[in-house]
């Protein structure tokens, strides 16, 4: 045994897993230095402002450059015509359809893309963009997904009219995408037909947007002498980004460098390739000079990877005791113009099937059909893995529908469904294996923390006096997630696996430099991996610099995004190390002249098991591993690579509660106290995953209190600025308390699930609880999102409520 | 086109001249022509503070302000914060409790929050979450952000 307090202090060096480090990357953004898209400034480079349409649909009868080109610093307008010889103006989308680059002959939606104006500077070119002259025919648009499939509905795509199916199965109507099923129809309409109690509600998942604070954008620079082209770009998604631009292009993916750079947020909102950065890239080969492109906000909001749009319903089947029997989720799903929703190939409705959460329910069916409309296309997961947000919004609220319809609380009835601890790993009925969790135990411990006998004793009273000024309302959340897609078996995007990898080298003096597929957008990755590396190889965590998001040096992988971090690639890096472990041990065998068998581990050196003064530390070892003293036949160096493939995907869950005073007179609801407990598994650097449930819940909040992307009859956008668009502010976002188990994942090397979605899947669905059961003995069973205190004074009113 | 017009002002210390059309916007001659990249654009029309600079000692979004009317200022970014080799108490209090993620909103939260503190140095807690009203985040929640500028606060006043 090694003296413990000598221990403890070289674990300390460490500053390994499990330790709140600082952040590495936060030097440069204190000081202003971070590298943003728009900070990048080439020799000769031109700027690229959009022409983008005034209606929702309409034929383009023609296009005059004219006055445009006349306009100083005008270099070029670039029109559909001019992408044709070269194949560019439509581009194949990640959810198996086709997309407009620059209108073709009509557009479908307000604000899409027609002409891109390339000049000296943003404001010459903005200038150009405002005397590009289009003739437009306008159509009647469809704005409401109901009206999508009508027998007289105008036809929007026209191109595909006659396509029979666009990547997921038979279409019925030329406004038709796919419709997808999952379960058992039969069985759960059986359940359904012996069932003591049903109910069925409607419940949306309005349009929202991402919004992060840094807009898209990109500047692409082709050398015409190398025939070598660079990107840089906001992209959670380098590697398949650079994939899609070489099936585009036909330039060799080797001759391609898409550089991820420093990304100022991304939450889903800058996984696709957009018609700006292909038109970017065709400008830069025509011109052969790089270009930039920037969104505007309200390019941004506009256009560019819209969220949810689910119209769905829910209805369950239990008995009297309310145990539930079966589940039936549908939802019409709105995709825009065009289908680039962002899928795993065989998921076109994502992980919806995640929809019956944390509880054993037998017999289940869902289905998802989706629709062609005259708005943006998208369909995103807005800081969640593939539409689980709608999923686990729509069993969340459905489980308080079911206690109000049978008298039973919302904690009690949770607790007679949920998955038990002993039952996993439980396979649901849509045949997810839940691998591990303890939901009880984490809602009884909410429950104890935020005396939830003492709240609902405070609110029967409140509803029994009229005198009250405010409605009081509790809300509860006992979510599961879906997350870290995923094994390649089922997981794919355009055919390339959702494996993810790591290549880590270790230099003679014990500095490492690990690269990963991975993109950070603020999650801190070049902390945590480091700290991972730190526990797994016993170096300093101060000493490991982690690169991502340039793809001419990180190894190939999908990204981030679904939080698939540190479920996939963190478990890369670990595997990663332990290669470079296994063979570090075989040189510390051969230095201490021992067999490995007698070689034990401790912190940051093997030690001769039973002779504590025999030992060689990883710092040596570093150095011996780069000279000739080594065992017969082995290369010099300590360097390893991984492509981690996950067996499953990972199964966060957390049990959330929301207290609100609903002012009766104004409908300003105010949330009084908000308790998050989330269970990721393995904790590797606790600040930073509070760091991310603070982050989370602020968006929860922001799409139940207030996002909506709001259209009148003819498609024009209602609100596509910060003067419209809800970001709540300090003073408006709630304080955070947060708690944690610990249920490690069973089948990752590190016991980690991966966190930064979970507070917002569990988050929207706490908060519009508790909205609405501040109305529940008001007979009120569902209010749809967003909770904003005009929508909220409207029910009070039709209630009587704030009659004085 | 309008002439393009001279203007000097004092850049975090240090005098400088540009040539601007009267319409160019204070930002995008700090960002392009004056290679101060700290403040960021994030909306435009004056909602997220993301370009928040420090102008005659007052937090103004560099968005909405034209670069002529700055002829003859003072002006303090983010860049001019670390003084001597050493980070401002509020660079490093973000530092160290965590107020920053993907760090775009830094800059200008942080730009903020200096002036906030030179105008209220013992700021309660609803004094910073309103005065740091102007600027957006949309990774941390604030929770740390308030954290951060109360610690800077306590150092400040201890120094």
């Amino acid at each position: 045994m090694g003296d413990m307090s000598d221990v403890k202090e070289r674990e300390d060096k460490l500053q390994g897993m499990g330790t709140s480090l600082l952040r590495k990357e936060d030097a440069r953004f204190i000081r202003g230095q971070g590298s943003y898209v728009d900070d990048i400034k080439l020799p000769g480079m031109l700027f690229g402002a959009i022409v983008r349409s005034p209606f929702a649909h309409a034929r383009i009868k023609g296009i005059d450059k004219a006055k445009a080109l006349a306009c100083p610093g005008v270099v070029a307008v670039l029109t559909a015509d001019d992408l044709k010889p070269v194949n560019l103006h439509w581009m194949p989308t990640l959810g198996g359809d086709v997309q407009a680059v620059l209108a073709d002959k009509k557009v479908c939606f307000q604000y899409q893309e027609v002409a891109m104006v390339l000049a000296s500077d943003r404001y010459a070119a903005y200038d150009g963009a405002g005397l590009v002259e289009v003739d437009y025919e306008e159509l009647p648009a469809i704005v409401d997904p109901k009206k999508s499939m009508a027998p007289d509905a105008p036809i929007i795509r026209e191109d595909i009219e006659d396509k029979k199916e666009v990547g997921h199965g038979p279409r019925t109507h030329p406004n038709h995408i796919f419709t997808w099923e999952a379960g058992d129809k039969a069985a759960a309409d059986a359940a359904f037909k012996s069932a003591e109690v049903t109910v069925r509600e409607e419940i949306l998942n309005p349009r929202v947007h991402p919004c992060p604070l840094e807009t898209c954008g990109c500047v692409a620079s082709f050398d015409k002498a190398t025939g070598y082209l660079t990107v840089y770009m906001t992209s959670q998604a380098p590697h398949l980004v650079r994939t899609v631009l070489a099936m585009l292009s036909g330039i060799a993916e080797s001759k391609i460098r898409v550089v991820g750079g420093d990304i100022g947020g991304g939450f889903g909102n800058k996984v696709p390739v957009y018609p700006g950065y292909v038109v970017a890239i065709v400008a830069s080969i025509v011109t052969g000079v790089p270009i930039k492109w920037i969104e505007s906000r309200i390019d941004n909001i506009s256009t560019t990877g819209f969220a949810r749009d689910y119209h769905g319903v829910g209805e369950l089947a239990a008995d009297k005791d309310g145990r539930i029997k079966g589940l039936r989720f549908t939802a019409l799903a709105d995709h825009g113009a065009f289908n680039s929703h962002v899928s795993a190939t065989k998921f076109p409705a994502g992980l919806f099937s995640i929809c019956t959460g944390s509880y054993a329910i037998p017999n289940a069916y869902a289905r998802v059909d989706a629709v062609y409309t005259n708005k943006a296309p998208g369909g995103v997961a807005y800081r969640c893995s593939l539409r689980v947000t709608e999923a686990i919004y729509l069993i969340e609220r459905m489980m308080d529908v079911l206690a109000l319809k049978l008298g039973l609380d919302k904690a009690e009835i949770r607790r007679r469904n949920f998955v038990k601890s002993e039952q996993f790993p439980y396979t649901t009925a849509f045949g997810w294996t839940l691998d591990s969790g303890a939901y009880h135990t984490a809602l009884d411990k909410v429950l104890k923390a935020v005396d939830y006998e003492g709240l609902r004793k405070e609110q029967a009273q409140k509803r029994a006096d009229p005198k009250s000024p405010t409605l009081m309302g509790i809300g509860i959340s006992t979510f599961t997630e879906i997350v870290g897609a995923g094994p390649t078996k089922v997981c794919d995007i355009l055919g390339v696996g959702l494996f993810d990898s790591c290549e880590i080298r270790v230099h003679p003096t014990g500095g490492v430099i690990a690269r990963l597929g991975t993109m950070s957008q603020g999650q801190g990755h070049a902390t945590t991996y480091a700290q991972i590396i730190a526990t797994e190889l016993g170096l300093p965590a101060s000493d490991i610099v982690v690169e991502e998001g340039d793809t001419d040096k990180a190894p190939y992988g999908a990204g981030t995004w679904g939080s698939r971090s540190t479920p996939v690639s963190g478990a890369a890096t670990a595997m990663a190390a332990r290669k470079i472990k296994e063979k570090a041990k075989k040189i510390a065998a051969h230095l201490l002249e021992v067999s490995e068998g007698d070689l034990e581990w401790e912190i940051d050196r093997f030690k001769v098991k039973g002779d504590p003064s025999q030992a060689k530390t990883m710092k040596e070892i570093c150095m011996v591993a780069h000279t000739g003293n080594l065992p017969a036949g082995m290369e010099q160096g300590l360097n390893a690579v991984t492509y981690y493939d996950p067996p499953n995907l990972t199964f966060p869950f957390g049990a959330y509660l929301c207290v609100v005073d609903v002012d009766k007179f104004t409908g300003e609801v105010k949330v009084r106290r908000f308790y998050a407990l989330d269970d990721c598994g393995t904790r590797i650097n606790p600040m930073i995953i509070e760091g991310q449930i603070h982050g989370g819940l602020t968006e929860a909040f922001a799409v139940a209190m207030g996002q909506q992307i709001p259209f009148d009859e003819n498609g024009n956008h209602l609100g596509n600025s910060l003067m419209d668009y809800f970001l709540p502010t300090a003073v408006e976002t709630p304080k955070w308390e947060t708690d944690h188990t610990v249920t490690q994942c069973p089948h990752h090397p590190l016991g980690a699930k991966g966190v930064a979605e979970s507070p917002h899947v569990g988050g929207i669905p706490c908060f519009s609880n508790a909205v609405i059961d501040a109305f529940a003995h008001l007979g009120v069973t569902h209010m749809d999102m967003p909770h904003s205190a005009w929508r909220v004074w409207q029910q009070c009113s039709a209630l009587g409520v704030n009659k004085r | 086109m309008a002439t393009a017009k001279k203007v000097s002002f004092k850049l975090n210390g240090k005098p400088v001249e540009v040539t601007v059309e009267p319409r160019e916007l204070l930002i995008h001659t700090l960002r392009e022509k004056l290679a101060h990249t700290g403040p960021h654009i994030g909306c435009e029309t004056s909602h997220c503070g993301a370009c928040t600079v420090d102008l005659n000692e007052m937090s103004v979004k560099a968005c909405t302000v034209l670069t002529v009317q700055c002829d003859g200022a003072e002006m303090t970014t983010v860049e001019g914060m670390e003084q001597g080799g050493a980070l401002h108490a509020l660079q490093q209090a973000f530092h160290e409790e965590h107020g920053l993620q993907c760090g775009y909103c830094t800059p200008g939260m942080i730009t903020r929050a200096y002036r906030l503190l030179k105008e209220n140095p013992n700021p309660s807690e609803q004094d910073i979450r309103s005065g740091i009203s102007g600027n957006l985040c949309r990774c941390t929640g604030y929770q740390n952000i308030v954290k951060a500028v109360q610690s800077a606060a306590k150092k400040l006043a201890a120094a």
